[in-house]
C-alpha cells in the first residue's frame, strides 16, 4: 500500500489507476492513511461528540430492553400472587423511558452524524478542487479528467462514510456485544456460558462468509464495470459499427459480458443466501439452549420465567452487532484504498509555483523575448531548442510550421503553462518566473483553436474574460468580436444556455464567443492559435475582421495555418524541428526560396497576391 | 400500471422460478411464525406443571423451525435473486440490441449519458423490483395478516392496539419516502451540476489558467458545494427526525403490550407465553414495516424506469430493410443521386434537389461551408438515413431495396469523428472484419499509413487504446479508422475529413497512400485539403443543401465563383511536399 503513495509525488504524478481491482480493496488498517484522514474530525468533533452520545443512549436502550421486559414479567408473575399493580406500573414507565431514550439517541446519531459527514465531504471535496487549481497542466495532460473525477466523486464518498459513521459503528457494534454478554452473565452465569459458545460461532461463519463474499462482491464489480463499458461502446461507437456491419457480433459479445454479470450476480446472491440458515440455524440453537437448560432451571426453581424471555430476546440480539463488524470490514477496507487515493492526489506538488519573492507584473504588458529557450515535455525529447526571439511592443509576429515543428510549445511557455529547461522567457524584461502566474496571465489573451464555453449563459461565457463586467461591456464585447449579431437572433439572447446541454452554437459562433470574451479581457498581448477547423464561410470572414481588430495596437504571437494571416503578420518566424530556421517578412521569405517558400509559394501565384 | 404489467411479459419466461421462489418465501414465513408459538409453549411449560421432557422436545422443535426457516428462506432470497437477474440480463441485452440498430436519427438526438443512465440505473431499479420488491411486499402483506390472525385469536383487544399502531408506523414510512423521494433527487441533480462543474474546470484547464480564473473556479465549486451542503444537511435533518421517530413508533407497542397485557394476565385472560408471542412478533415485523417506505419507492422508480426502457424498446428504427429485399453484389459502384431531397426531422430541407452521377473509380471531393450538406451525402449512401425525396442509386438499384448489411459492405466510410474501442489497435483495425489474418490487417494498416507507427510501438498491433490505452493523435486516430475501412474493402470509399484539417503529416501521409486507397474504388473525399482536390475528377460545391458548382479545379477556378473564394480563404495550406514531418511529436503529450 505505502509503495502507490509513497512513489510519484513529483510534478506531473501520474495516478496509478483506479480500476485495478485490488486497489478497490485497502487493509483494514493503514496508518499512514487514518493519520492523516483522522486530522479532518478536528473541526466537527463536538458533532462527533453528540452523535457518539446519541449512539450511547441507543444501545444502552438496545441492551436495557430485553432486561426490562423479563423484569416487567416477573412483575407480572408476582402481581398475579398479590395483585398489586403498582410493580408493573413503574417497570412500565421505565421501559417507556428507556424507549424514548433510544429515541433521542438515534435522533443525536442520525442526525449529528450525518452533518459530520456531510462536512466531511465538503470539505475534502473543496479542498481537493482547490488542489487541482494549483496543479500544472502537464498533470492534466498525464492524468485523465475520468480518472481525477473519480477522485474527487467517489472515493471522497466513500471515506465520508468511513469517517462519519464507520468506525463509531465498529467501536459501538463491539460494545454492544460486550454489553449484551455481561447483562447475561450477570442475570445467570451459568446460562449466559452456555448460550454465549453461539457467539464465537456466529463470528466465525460470519467472517469466513465475509471473506467468500467480499470476492464475489469484487467479482460483481468488476462485472457491472465491464458491461457498462460495452454498453457505452456500444452507444458511442454506433456509427462505425452500423457502417461496418458489425451489430451481430456485438450483441454477440454483449450477451458475453452480460452473462458473466449474470453468474457472478448469482454466484454473489447464492453465498448471500447462505446467510440465512446459518443464522437461522445459530439463532434457533441460542434459543433452543436457552429453552431447554433454562427451561430446565425455572422448573427446578433456580430461575425465574422472566429472565428466561429476556434471554430469549438477547440471543435474537447476537446477530446484528455481528453483521455489521462484518458489513463495516469491507467497508473500512474499501474507505483505506479511496483514502489512500485522495492523499495521493493532494499530495501531488504542483510542478509550476509562484516563487517566494514573485512581484506582480505591471500591466500593460508589452515585449515578449526568448532568449536561448529550449523545452520538452518529456526528459531527453527537446521540442524547442536554443529559441531566440523578441517580439517587440505592438508587433504582429506569425509562427509557422509543420505539425511538431514546436509552436505551440512556444506560445505555452509565455504564460507559463511549461517550465523551460534552459534559456529563460521574459516579458517587459521580467522572467515569466520571477512574476506571479496570475499577474502574467491576466496580461496575455489566449485563443486557441478548440473554443471551450463553460455550460451557463453566453452572457457568462463571455463575461468568464473579466469578471467585473457590466452587461453593456459584455455586449460591447460581442459587437467587436461580431458576435452580437447571431446572439440577438437566438430566442433568449445572451441568456441562452450553452456547454454541456446547450450544444445549440456552431464551431463558428464559438469562436466567436470565445473571441468577445478575450476582448472583454482586454490583453495587452494576444496569443492567437489560428482555428483551421472549418467554420462556415461568413462566420469566418467575421472572424477575421474582429481578430484583425483585436490584435490592433497589441502584441500577438500567432500561430497562422493561413496565407492571409502571414501576409498581415510584421514578421513570420518558421520554425522546424524546434529551432527557428527563417525570419522575415511574407516578401522576404519567398524571395528566399526555403522552407517558407515551399508552403506558401505554391498559394502565391500571381493572380493570387493579396 | 400497464408499465409493470408490461414489464412482467419479461419474467413470464421464468414464472415456474418465480412460483418456487414464492413457495420458499410462504414456507419460510409459515416456520418463522412458528418458533413464537413455540416459545409461548415452553414459557408456559415452565410455568405450568411441565417436564424436562417437554423441554426437550420443544428445544429440538426450534431448531428445526429455524433450520427450515433458514432453508426456505435461502431458496427464497436465492430464487428470486435469480429471477430478477435473469431478467435484468434479458432486458439489457433487448436494450443493447435495439441501440445497436437504431438509425443514427435516434442517436443524434439521444445523448450518450442518458441512454447509459436507462441502461444501467433503470434496468437496475426493475432489478430491484422483481428481486425483493414483488415477493418482498407480498411477505410484509401475509406477515401482517397471519401475525394479525394469531394475535387476534389470542386477545382481539390487545392485537388491535399492536397491529394497528404497526399499520400506521407502515403509512408513515410510505409517506416518509414519499416526502423525501423529491429531495433526494433533488440532491442528485446538485450532485450531477457539481460534478459538471469539476468535469468542465479539468477540461477546460487552459481556458481557466490563461484567464488566470483558479480562484473564481475555486469560489464557483465551492458555492455549488455548499449550496449542495445545504440540501444534504436539509436531508439528513428530515431523515434523522423521521428514522427515529419510526423506530420510536416502531418499539412504543412494547410498553403498550407490557401494560395492558400485563392486566390481562393478571386477570388471568391471557398466559404469561402468550403475552411473550405478542413481544416476539413485534420485533418480527418492526423491520418490515420500516421497509415498506423502502419498497415503495422501489415501485416507483420501477415505474418511471421501466417507461424510459420501453420507450426505446417500441422505438422504430427510421432505416428499415424492404421485405424481401436483395442482395447487392457484384458492385461496379456507379453511383448517382436523382433529386434528392433530405431533412433530418421536419426542419428545413438540408439537401435540396441533388442530382450527380459518378462512374465506377472516380475521386469525387465535396466542397463547402459547415452545414452546407457535405456530410449529410456521405450519410445518405451508405443509408444511415434515408432520403425524404428523390432516389440513391449504385449500379441503377436504388439503396432502399438491398439489405443493409450488404449495402454497407459494399460502402466504407471513414467518417470525422474517429471512434476507438478499448481494444487492441489489432482489434480496432480488424473491427468490421473479425475474421481477418493478421496478414490482412498489417497490409490494411500499411495502406493507409499506419504501419510505421504501430511498429514503432514496444507492443505492436497488441496495443491497447481507447479510454484506458494508450492516446493517439488525431491524425493516427484518423489512419487507423481509414486501415479499418480499407479491411472491409469497400467497392465505394467515402472519406468525411471536414474537420480534421489540424495534422499536417497525416495529410501528407495519406496524400501519398491516396493513389493507393482510391485505385479501383469509386471515393467520395470531403476535404478541404487542396492537393487532393485538385486530383478529384469532379468537385461538388455545396451551399445551404444545393449544389452550386461542379468541375474540376481548374474549371472552377477559372469560373471565379464560391469555390475560388472558399479556396482564398479557407483550404489549408499546412501541407508541405518535403519529407513527412517528425512523427514522434505526433503526440508529444501523451
Amino acid at each position: 500500500m505505502s509503495a502507490h503513495h509513497g512513489s510519484g509525488q513529483h510534478g506531473g504524478g501520474q495516478l496509478p489507476s483506479t480500476f485495478d481491482a485490488d486497489k478497490v480493496m485497502g487493509n483494514v488498517y493503514d496508518s499512514a492513511v487514518v493519520r492523516r484522514l483522522i486530522k479532518y474530525l478536528g473541526p466537527v468533533r463536538s458533532d462527533l461528540g453528540l452523535g457518539a452520545a446519541g449512539m450511547v443512549m441507543r444501545s444502552v436502550s438496545t441492551v436495557a430492553l430485553p432486561l426490562l421486559v423479563g423484569i416487567a414479567f416477573e412483575r407480572i408473575l408476582s402481581a398475579v400472587q398479590t395483585g398489586d399493580l403498582s410493580g408493573l406500573n413503574t417497570i412500565v414507565l421505565i421501559v417507556l423511558g428507556v424507549i424514548v431514550l433510544g429515541w433521542g439517541g438515534r435522533y443525536l446519531e442520525e442526525l449529528f452524524l450525518g452533518y459530520v459527514g456531510q462536512k466531511i465531504l465538503y470539505r475534502v471535496r473543496t479542498q481537493m478542487f482547490d488542489h487541482l487549481q494549483r496543479l500544472s497542466l502537464r498533470f492534466f495532460d498525464q492524468n485523465k479528467v475520468g480518472r481525477i473525477m473519480s477522485r474527487v466523486q467517489n472515493d471522497v464518498q466513500q471515506i465520508q462514510e468511513l469517517l462519519a459513521s464507520g468506525m463509531l459503528n465498529v467501536v459501538f457494534s463491539a460494545l454492544t456485544l460486550v454489553a449484551i454478554a455481561v447483562v447475561m452473565l450477570v442475570m445467570n452465569t451459568h446460562l449466559a456460558l452456555l448460550t454465549l459458545t453461539v457467539v464465537p460461532a456466529l463470528a466465525a461463519v460470519t467472517f469466513i462468509w465475509q471473506r467468500y463474499a467480499r470476492q464475489a462482491f469484487i467479482k460483481v464489480r468488476r462485472a457491472i464495470a465491464t458491461v457498462n463499458a460495452q454498453l457505452q461502446e456500444g452507444i458511442a461507437g454506433v456509427r462505425v459499427t452500423q457502417s461496418l456491419t458489425r451489430e451481430e457480433i456485438n450483441s454477440e459479445q454483449f450477451d458475453n459480458v452480460n452473462r458473466e454479470h449474470y453468474s457472478a450476480n448469482v454466484r454473489a446472491a447464492r453465498l448471500q443466501a447462505v446467510m440465512w440458515p446459518m443464522v437461522e440455524i445459530l439463532t434457533a440453537l441460542g434459543t433452543a439452549l436457552v429453552i431447554y437448560f433454562g427451561g430446565r432451571q425455572v422448573l427446578a426453581g433456580e430461575m425465574t420465567a422472566g429472565i428466561l424471555v429476556a434471554f430469549m430476546l438477547y440471543v435474537r440480539r447476537f446477530f446484528e452487532p455481528v453483521l455489521e463488524l462484518a458489513m463495516e470490514y469491507v467497508e473500512i477496507q474499501r474507505a483505506m484504498a479511496s483514502g489512500a487515493r485522495i492523499i495521493e492526489l493532494l499530495d501531488v506538488e504542483p510542478e509550476i509555483a509562484d516563487a517566494p519573492q514573485a512581484i506582480e507584473l505591471q500591466a500593460p504588458a508589452k515585449e515578449i523575448k526568448f532568449r536561448g529557450v529550449s523545452f520538452g515535455y518529456t526528459p531527453g525529447l527537446e521540442v524547442l531548442q536554443d529559441i531566440a526571439l523578441t517580439v517587440d511592443p505592438g508587433e504582429t509576429v506569425a509562427i509557422v510550421g509543420r505539425t511538431g515543428a514546436g509552436k505551440s510549445s512556444l506560445a505555452n511557455l509565455i504564460t507559463r503553462f511549461y517550465e523551460v529547461n534552459s534559456g529563460e522567457v521574459t516579458v517587459d524584461g521580467y522572467n515569466v518566473n520571477s512574476v506571479t502566474q496570475q499577474s502574467l496571465r491576466r496580461q496575455i489573451g489566449v485563443v486557441t483553436q478548440d473554443p471551450f464555453l463553460f455550460s451557463g449563459s453566453i452572457e457568462d461565457n463571455i463575461r468568464y474574460g473579466r469578471l467585473e463586467a457590466s452587461r453593456e461591456e459584455v455586449i460591447e464585447a460581442a459587437k467587436k468580436s461580431h458576435a452580437h449579431d447571431f446572439i440577438v437572433r437566438l430566442q433568449r439572447g445572451y441568456d441562452t444556455q450553452v456547454g454541456e446541454r446547450g450544444e445549440n452554437l456552431s464551431a463558428g459562433q464559438r469562436q466567436l464567443v470565445c473571441l468577445a470574451r478575450a476582448i472583454l479581457a482586454n490583453p495587452p498581448i494576444l496569443v492567437l492559435d489560428e482555428a483551421t477547423s472549418n467554420v462556415d464561410t461568413n462566420a469566418e470572414r467575421l472572424m477575421q475582421k474582429s481578430l484583425r481588430r483585436l490584435m490592433k495596437g497589441r502584441t500577438c504571437l500567432i500561430i497562422a495555418h493561413r496565407l492571409s494571416t502571414v501576409t498581415h503578420a510584421d514578421r513570420i518566424v518558421v520554425l522546424e524541428q524546434g529551432r527557428i530556421v527563417e525570419t522575415g517578412t511574407h516578401r522576404e521569405l519567398l524571395a528566399r526560396k526555403g522552407l517558407y517558400h515551399q508552403m506558401f509559394g505554391a498559394l502565391s501565384a500571381p493572380d493570387l497576391s493579396l | 400500471m400497464t408499465i409493470l404489467l408490461r414489464l412482467l411479459t419479461f419474467v413470464r419466461r421464468y414464472w415456474w422460478l418465480l412460483l418456487l421462489a414464492f413457495i420458499c418465501m410462504m414456507a419460510s414465513t409459515a416456520f418463522v411464525l412458528i418458533i413464537p408459538l413455540l416459545i409461548s409453549r415452553s414459557i408456559d411449560t415452565v410455568l405450568g406443571d411441565g417436564q424436562t421432557r417437554d423441554l426437550i422436545w420443544l428445544a429440538i422443535a426450534v431448531v428445526a423451525a429455524g433450520a427450515l426457516r433458514g432453508l426456505s428462506a435461502f431458496g427464497n432470497s436465492y430464487l428470486s435473486e435469480v429471477v430478477s437477474q435473469r431478467t435484468a440480463y434479458d432486458i439489457r441485452n433487448a436494450l443493447y440490441d435495439k441501440l445497436q440498430r437504431l438509425s443514427f436519427a435516434f442517436h443524434d438526438q439521444a445523448q450518450t449519458g442518458e441512454l447509459m443512465s436507462r441502461g444501467t440505473s433503470d434496468v437496475e431499479a426493475i432489478r430491484m423490483f422483481f428481486g425483493r420488491g414483488l415477493l418482498g411486499l407480498l411477505q410484509i402483506g401475509i406477515l401482517f395478516i397471519a401475525i394479525s390472525i394469531i394475535l387476534v385469536r389470542l386477545n382481539w383487544p390487545l392485537a388491535l392496539l399492536t397491529m394497528g399502531f404497526l399499520a400506521a408506523v407502515g403509512w408513515r414510512a410510505v409517506v416518509v419516502a414519499r416526502l423525501l423521494r423529491p429531495i433526494w433527487l433533488h440532491i442528485q441533480q446538485l450532485m450531477a451540476k457539481l460534478g459538471t462543474i469539476l468535469e468542465e474546470n479539468l477540461t477546460g484547464v487552459r481556458t481557466v489558467r490563461s484567464f488566470a480564473h483558479e480562484q473564481e473556479e475555486s469560489r464557483k465549486f465551492s458555492h455549488q458545494a455548499e449550496v449542495l451542503y445545504d440540501k444534504h444537511m436539509l436531508a439528513t435533518r428530515k431523515r434523522a427526525f423521521n428514522i427515529s421517530l419510526m423506530v420510536f413508533l416502531v418499539t412504543i407497542p412494547i410498553a403498550l403490550i407490557l401494560w395492558y397485557g400485563g392486566r390481562e394476565v393478571i386477570a388471568g385472560n391471557l398466559t404469561l407465553g402468550e403475552l411473550t408471542q405478542f413481544v416476539f412478533y413485534l420485533t418480527m415485523m418492526s423491520m418490515p414495516v420500516r421497509r415498506l417506505g423502502f419498497i415503495t419507492n422501489i415501485v416507483t422508480r420501477t415505474i418511471s424506469g421501466g417507461q424510459r426502457i420501453l420507450e426505446i424498446l417500441d422505438t422504430e428504427s427510421a432505416v428499415k430493410e424492404k421485405p424481401g429485399a436483395i442482395e447487392l453484389d457484384g458492385v461496379n459502384a456507379a453511383v448517382s443521386f436523382e433529386n434528392v431531397t433530405f431533412s433530418y426531422d421536419s426542419t428545413a430541407p438540408v439537401l435540396k434537389n441533388v442530382t450527380f452521377s459518378v462512374q465506377q473509380g472516380e475521386l469525387v471531393a465535396l466542397v463547402g461551408s459547415l452545414g452546407s450538406g457535405k456530410s449529410t451525402i456521405a450519410h445518405l449512401i451508405p443509408r444511415f438515413y434515408d432520403v425524404s425525396g428523390g432516389r440513391i442509386t449504385i449500379d441503377g438499384i436504388d439503396v432502399r431495396d438491398v439489405t443493409l448489411d450488404s449495402l454497407r459492405r459494399n460502402v466504407g466510410i471513414v467518417q470525422q469523428d474517429t471512434f476507438l474501442f478499448s481494444a487492441t489497435i489489432r482489434d480496432n483495425i480488424a473491427y468490421g472484419a473479425v475474421d481477418a489474418d493478421m496478414e490482412q490487417v498489417v497490409a490494411a494498416a500499411k495502406a493507409a499509413q499506419l504501419h510505421d507507427f504501430v511498429a514503432s510501438l514496444s507492443a505492436g498491433y497488441e496495443t491497447w487504446v481507447g479510454e484506458r490505452g494508450v492516446t493517439l493523435s488525431g491524425g493516427q486516430k484518423q489512419r487507423l479508422a481509414i486501415a479499418r475501412t480499407l479491411l472491409i474493402n469497400p467497392r465505394i470509399l467515402i472519406m468525411d475529413d471536414s474537420t480534421s484539417s489540424v495534422d499536417a503529416g497525416t495529410e501528407h501521409l495519406i496524400r501519398r497512400a491516396l493513389g493507393e486507397l482510391i485505385k479501383g474504388r469509386t471515393t467520395f473525399i470531403i476535404t478541404h485539403r487542396l492537393p487532393i482536390i485538385r486530383n478529384a475528377d469532379l468537385i461538388l460545391v455545396l451551399e445551404e443543401g444545393e449544389v452550386v458548382e461542379r468541375g474540376t479545379h481548374n474549371d472552377l477556378m477559372a469560373r471565379d465563383g464560391l469555390y475560388r473564394q472558399i479556396y482564398e480563404s479557407q483550404l489549408s495550406v499546412a501541407d508541405i511536399s518535403g519529407e513527412e514531418g517528425p512523427e514522434a511529436n505526433d503526440n508529444q503529450v501523451m
